[in-house]
Order: C-alpha cells, then structure tokens, then sequence
C-alpha cells in the first residue's frame, strides 16, 4: 500500500517571510501534479485544527521559516526525531501557534507520522507586517520544493509537471501575486515591527 | 506611591516587579508586570501589547470581498469569527441580506468555534494551571474509577483498566523524556490542590478531549469546504446544498449533513458527561481561590450574537446576549449600539498610537492607526531590552477602547453577567443551577474560576443552539429551500459610492467589532477592536485600568517566583496569546521563566 503523505506549509503570509511555507505550498499546487496519496495543506496559523490531519498522513513534509541563525535565505532540511527539536527550540520557532506542540501532541496521541522532514528557510525579514517575502527567501521557494519532490522520488512517488487541484489552499485573493498586487505602499500602511519583543538567534 | 483609580483600585508600585513578557505572536501579544508586596499580593499591575498588529493599514485598498480572508489570518486560533465578523461588516455597508439557511449555517459555524475553542481551551491551555498531571502517576486507578463514577455516572469511559492504560501511556511519555507538554509546570507548588485521583481524571479528560476536538473541527470543513481557515462569503456561504447528489464536490448533502449532526450529538454529550462534571468537580476544590475578578463585578460589555433571523441584530433576537453593565449595578443593562459615536471610544494616551487630535477618543470609523512608539523617563533598561515599563507613559501597542468612557471586560463571563442581569432564561437557569450544586453565591461568579465555569456553561448552551439551527436548516431544505447566497449586489457597479458598515460577533473571548469604509468599491478605512483590545487594554486618560490588570489586582502569591496564580487568571481569558514569564526580583534581575501558554 502507498504511504499517506502530508506536504504542509505554515506561517503567517501577512508578515513578510514568516509567509514562506504558506507560499511553498501554493507553488508546488501550481506546478506540479501530486498523485492522489500526497494531500498539500495550507495550514496558515494554525495548530490543533492541524490534528486530523497528521493521523492521515505516514510521511510529514513541513516548509517553515525557521530561525536557525544562518545567513538569510538559506535553506536547512532536518529529519526524523530532530524535526520537533528544530521546531520547539527557543528562539527557532517563528510561526504563531507551536508547531512543536502539534508533534507533541500527536506523538503523545500515537497518531505522529512515521516520518518526518522540515524544509526550513532562514527569514531575512519579519518586522514587517502586512509586507511580502524578501526577493532572497522568494527564490528559495523552487530549490525548497526540489528537496520535497527528492524525498518523494526516493519514497517511489513521482510528481509530474502539471498542477494540483486542491480545496485545501488558500483563498486566492491572499494567493502570493493578489496579496503583492493588491498591498498598500509603506507610507499608506506603517509597517514596522517590534524588534524588542522578537526572539533574536543568538 | 498609593494612586486610587476612577475605577476603584489602589494601585502601589512600590513593591517586588514581576514581569510577564511573550516570545510569539498571536492576537494581542502581551506582556504583564506586577508589583508584589512583603506579603506577596499584588498590587500594581501593567498590561502591555507589544505588537504591532497593523491590519487595518494592509487592508485599505483592497476590495472588501476579500477582506475576511486577510482578517482570518490575523489571530491563531479564532479564525472564522473574525472572517465572520468582517463579511457582517461589509454586508452591512452595502445593504446586502443573506439567506435563512445562511444564517443557520453562519450560526453552526460560529457556535462549533465556541465550543471547541471552549474545550480545547479548558482542557489544553488552562486546566494545567489547575491540575498537576505528574501527581497523576501516583493515582490509584480503582479509586480513580470510583471518582469517576461518583462525578459522572453516565460517563462510560470509566473503568479501573481504563485509567491504569492512560497511567502508564501518560507515564512512558513522561519517561521518554518528552515532558513536552508537560514541562512548564510548577509540579511542586502548594498552589496545587488536588487529590492524584482527580489529577488522573482531568488528564485522562486531556487526552480525550484531543479525541473529541479532531471531530469537532471537521464541521468547519463540511460548511467552508477547507480548515484551518474555512472560506466564507459576502452574502451567504460558499457551500452549495444540493441534497440528492450522493459524492458532488464541495455541495452539501444529506451524508454530509448526517455527520454534522452525529459531530453535534458527541460534543453534547461531552460536555454534558465531561467538561461541565469535571469543572464542577476540578473547582470543588478551589472553592476558596476566588481571586481574579477584577472589571467582572463592576463593568460588562456584550454586543451578542447569533440570530435567529437573518439580517436582525435587534438585541431580543440574539440567543447570546447583548448589553453593558456600569458600577457594578446589575440591576440595570445598558443597550449597546455599536454605531453611536458617543458609545464605543479607543484612546490612545498611554498606546503607541498618535491622533490628530490629542486626548481625544475615536470611534473605529473614524479610527485613526499612526504608530508613535516612545517611553517614559521612568523606563528600567534599555530600548532594545526593557527591564521595567513605565507605565506613567504609553506603554502598550493596544489601544484603549472604553464604553460610555468605562474600562469594560468582555468574553463569556461578561456574556454571562450581562444575560444573568437580563434574566436570560436559559443563562439565569444555568448559573442558579451551578451555584446550587457547589454550594456557592453568586459573588463567585467575579473570580476566575467564574470566567473558566461561565465557559464550560456556554459550551453546554452553545451545543444546544446548534442543535436547533441545524434543526432548523433541515427542516428548510426538506421544504425545498436550498439557497445559501444572496449575490445580487456582488459585482461593484450595484454598490454606492461609499458606504460605511459594521460588523459584530461574539468570539470565544468575547465582543469582536469590525468597521469598514468602502470607498470607489475599495476598502478606505478598516478598524478591527477584537477582545483582547478590551480585556487588554492599558489604561486610559483618566487612568481607569483595564480587565486584565484589574483582574491580577490583590491576588496572593503563593511563591512569587512561581508566578502560577498570574497564568491562573490570565488564561482564565484565554487570551489568544503565548508569552515567556520573566520574574524579577527587586533590583530587576531575572529570577525564573517560564513560557506562558
């Protein structure tokens, strides 16, 4: 039987490159035809509401942006047990609601997938509320969808050029070219951050 | 220095800092500090927002169709009452109705977003404040079974095997070293007062809340075709209904509909058999911890919700109530009205904001979102690392929205106060019934274990509202009405050259207001004030505290460097929130933290 598999983007798409796995999502959807065993979710900002979704799956593949303390725009792929590490360690986890806890839960429930692996890209910038993902996250989009495709190739699973039907996106008014088109200049929206609340790698 | 606020509280500065700080960003993002006397109460507290939270700026010039998707990202857990709210808002604006279906389907919705924020809340976020789940390896199954019985016995999960399988489960996780969710906990604090038994009972209801929560979720996808972050519509729903297709996508039909139903029944059934026999029991012995009130007694806001009718927000068609109460004179409730420009005012004297005009208070259409971020001489460190805010100054991203010029607390316990006021049947009958079983005035409704019981009553009354809305959905279809929007005014071109709308809800936390402008078919001015503005607020130019610095007010410390009843009373709101508690001792150095959930 063919491995469930779960390809997830989380964060925030409002807040500058806290959007990338949301965005990493939508891109693969649009390019590539899944077959009927891999689901693509948007999982947004959200954490439980995540649950059912990850006792479907055998395989977790995660993008995240992820404060590792690298040069910006570089990309780090973690696997196995590590990936909860990675997630929850302080002052790694950018998105808002725990994903680590999400894992937790679901290894403490016994419905955590057998295998996982985080596609995490180091944020140039996220003081920017309202903003978009900065050109140097941007091009990590292709090469982070690369590394899930490779993962599904060694599992025998083969995505074709194409597209992926799915309900599980997001709204296209906030899809990544409405939400750039449609944003107000920084002089109409202020958009600055609070760096002194910001968790910082040290 | 002793201050006695417009609002009653003696505020002293004087003693031990406290600092509450957070590390994420959710709705609200806050950081709290008290000062803490010898005796170890508290008796100063400053609540601070520390995000910029500009969604209002990134939405002028969008088109207000859209805008529920934008605003449902806004926060990490309520995200359908804000999407909700904002296609209220913008219906409002341009006249356009919705169907009855419509509503009932916008109510089930709104009311499975209660209820499972309400049970992931007690059970996930909160009930650890209360219960200690390391002293439930200690607990005798057999006797853990008899409590069990005793509590609820229409509970089936109930057996003597039953919890020595959770025992041991819940102890090979906590040997494989993954305290996980278990870790921040202050297992040791004599602030923890119940029995291994019932410690076992409540985390076992833990693990099978998690169970429950998995179905109560799919409701959203039924009706919003996706979740996390279901779609929704201006003008109706996106979920076509289409009754005699047996697998269409997307359309509603009579399986689909039969699941809700069956979704429906087991949450009814937990909270009757778990949640509310389990705060009953959990509170029974913290009978005496009846701090936390803070605003409860004195000021309420509720704009209510859920309307039997489509299109009529008038207050006697609204199962949740609406309505404002002052002065702690519950024999008087006040009507709201969301438009009066008189009624409902955000200040902005100590908020890093700047008005045009200073001192003045805005109502959200008229709302102005200037950042002007500076502090006060009085500020302990530096800029980049504050130590000690300084509360003489602006001190918060949050604005301070006030009533008729009162601080107000809003979310269930205020719903509950205000229904209890209005006579609201069902409430009335209710909160008499619980205080009947514990024995206990009606005083103790101000406390936080008030706004935890007025939230699992809630639930209760929420599964029963969806029950009749689905009831009534059915009985609309099989009559043969299966309309589900209203988009004759969906192209731009049938809309006025502007218009201005508002939209109301009742979120898990409590009042949530939307106001648009809608200028040229594009979005001119949107203000959101979510709950956490209101129970979050920093103080106002009279300097009347907010809900929850008035609610951390004279609270004893049993250890104050285990800032356990802090967390106590403020996940008491939910606030919609993580933050990283920071105590201080005080010469301001760091004595412990703890990440705040």
């Amino acid at each position: 039987m063919t491995d469930n598999v779960l390809i997830l983007g989380i964060g925030n798409v409002l807040w500058a490159d806290e959007g990338f796995g949301v965005r990493c999502v939508e891109r693969m959807a649009q390019s590539w035809k899944l077959p009927p065993a891999v689901k693509i979710l948007d999982g947004g900002t959200q954490g439980l509401y995540l649950l059912p979704f990850l006792e479907e799956a055998d395989t977790l593949v995660v993008f995240d942006a992820v404060d590792y303390g690298l040069a910006p725009g570089t990309l780090k792929i973690v696997e196995g047990d590590e990936v909860p590490r990675f997630m929850g360690a302080k002052k790694m986890s950018l998105h808002q609601t725990g994903f680590q806890d999400v894992i937790a839960t679901a290894q403490l429930m016994g419905y955590c997938p057998k295998t996982l692996l985080l596609i995490g890209c180091q944020p140039e910038e996220l003081e920017d509320y309202g903003g978009g993902l900065r050109d140097v996250v941007a091009a990590q989009i292709e090469p982070a969808i690369e590394v899930a495709l490779t993962k599904l190739a060694q599992m025998g699973i083969v995505a074709e050029p194409g597209e992926t039907k799915s309900d599980l996106l997001a709204d296209a008014s906030i899809m990544h070219q409405a939400y750039e088109a449609g944003r107000p200049s920084e002089h109409d929206a202020c958009r600055i951050g609070d760096d002194r609340f910001f968790p910082v790698a040290e | 220095m002793v201050v006695q606020t417009p609002n009653g509280f003696n505020l002293d500065d004087t003693g031990q800092r406290i600092v509450v700080d957070p590390v994420t960003r959710i709705e609200g993002h806050m950081r709290c500090e008290v000062n803490v006397d010898d005796e170890g109460y508290i008796r100063n507290a400053v609540s601070t927002g520390t995000m910029w939270r500009g969604l209002e700026v990134i939405l002028k010039g969008r088109d207000p169709r859209d805008a529920w998707a934008f605003t449902e990202r806004i926060c990490g857990v309520c995200t359908g009452t804000h999407a909700l709210t904002s296609v209220r808002a913008v219906e409002d604006a341009l006249g356009i109705t919705i169907p009855d279906n419509a509503n009932s389907i916008r109510n089930i919705m709104q009311l499975n977003l209660q209820i499972h924020d309400h049970i992931v809340h007690f059970y996930h976020l909160h009930a650890l404040d209360w219960v200690n789940p390391i002293n439930a390896l200690r607990a005798d199954p057999k006797a853990t079974s008899e409590l069990q019985q005793a509590v609820s016995p229409s509970h089936p999960l109930s057996s003597p095997g039953y919890f020595r399988d959770v025992q041991n489960r819940l102890k090979q996780f906590v040997e494989s070293g993954q305290l996980g969710l278990f870790k921040n906990g202050y297992w040791d604090n004599p602030a923890y007062l119940l029995p291994p038994e019932a410690d076992l009972m409540a985390t076992t209801h833990y693990l099978e809340a998690l169970d429950l929560q998995k179905e109560v979720v799919k409701v959203h996808t039924i009706f919003g075709g996706k979740n996390p972050h279901p779609n929704w519509l201006v003008g109706g729903v996106p979920c076509p209904i289409n009754v005699h297709s047996t697998g269409a996508v997307g359309a509603i039909n009579m399986e689909r509909l039969n699941l809700v139903s069956s979704i429906i029944d087991k949450c009814r059934e937990f909270n009757q058999n778990v949640y509310l026999p389990d705060v009953v029991a959990i509170g029974g012995f913290y009978k005496n911890w009846l701090y936390g009130g803070g605003l409860s007694s004195q000021a309420c806001l509720a704009y209510g919700d859920i309307p039997e009718h489509p299109n009529d927000f008038s207050p006697e068609q609204l199962y949740l109530p609406r309505g404002a109460i002052i002065n702690g004179d519950l024999t008087t409730v006040h009507d709201v009205d969301v438009r009066d420009p008189e009624q409902i005012q955000e200040f902005v004297d100590h908020s890093w904001y700047e008005y045009a005009e200073k001192g003045k208070g805005l109502h959200p259409w008229d709302g102005e979102t200037e950042a002007k971020f500076e502090l006060g001489p009085n500020l302990k460190g530096t800029r980049t690392n504050i130590k000690q805010i300084d509360e003489g100054a602006k001190y918060s991203w949050i604005k301070a929205p006030r009533w008729k010029g009162h601080a107000m607390e809003v979310g269930p316990l205020a719903r509950y106060i205000v229904g209890y006021a209005k006579g609201h049947e069902d409430i009335s009958d209710q909160v008499n019934g619980l205080l009947r079983t514990m024995d206990l005035p009606v005083e103790a409704l101000f406390s936080t274990l008030g706004r935890t019981a007025a939230r699992a009553l809630e639930s209760e009354y929420c599964g029963r509202l969806q029950k009749h809305f689905f009831d009534k959905l059915i009985t609309n279809i099989k009559n043969g009405d299966e309309s589900t929007a209203n988009v004759a005014k969906w192209d731009p071109k049938t809309w006025p050259t502007e218009a201005k709308g508002v939209g109301m809800t009742e979120a898990p936390r409590g009042a949530l207001g939307h106001w648009v402008k809608i200028k040229d078919g594009r979005i001119e001015n949107y203000q959101c004030v979510v709950p956490t503005t209101w129970n979050g607020s920093p103080r106002d130019s009279q300097g009347n505290i907010g809900a929850f610095e008035a609610s951390l007010m004279n609270t004893k410390m049993e250890r104050p460097e285990e800032p356990v009843e802090i967390l106590r009373t403020l996940h008491s709101f939910d606030p919609c929130l993580a933050c990283s508690t920071h105590v201080m001792s005080p010469d301001g150095d760091e004595l412990t933290t703890v990440k705040v959930r």
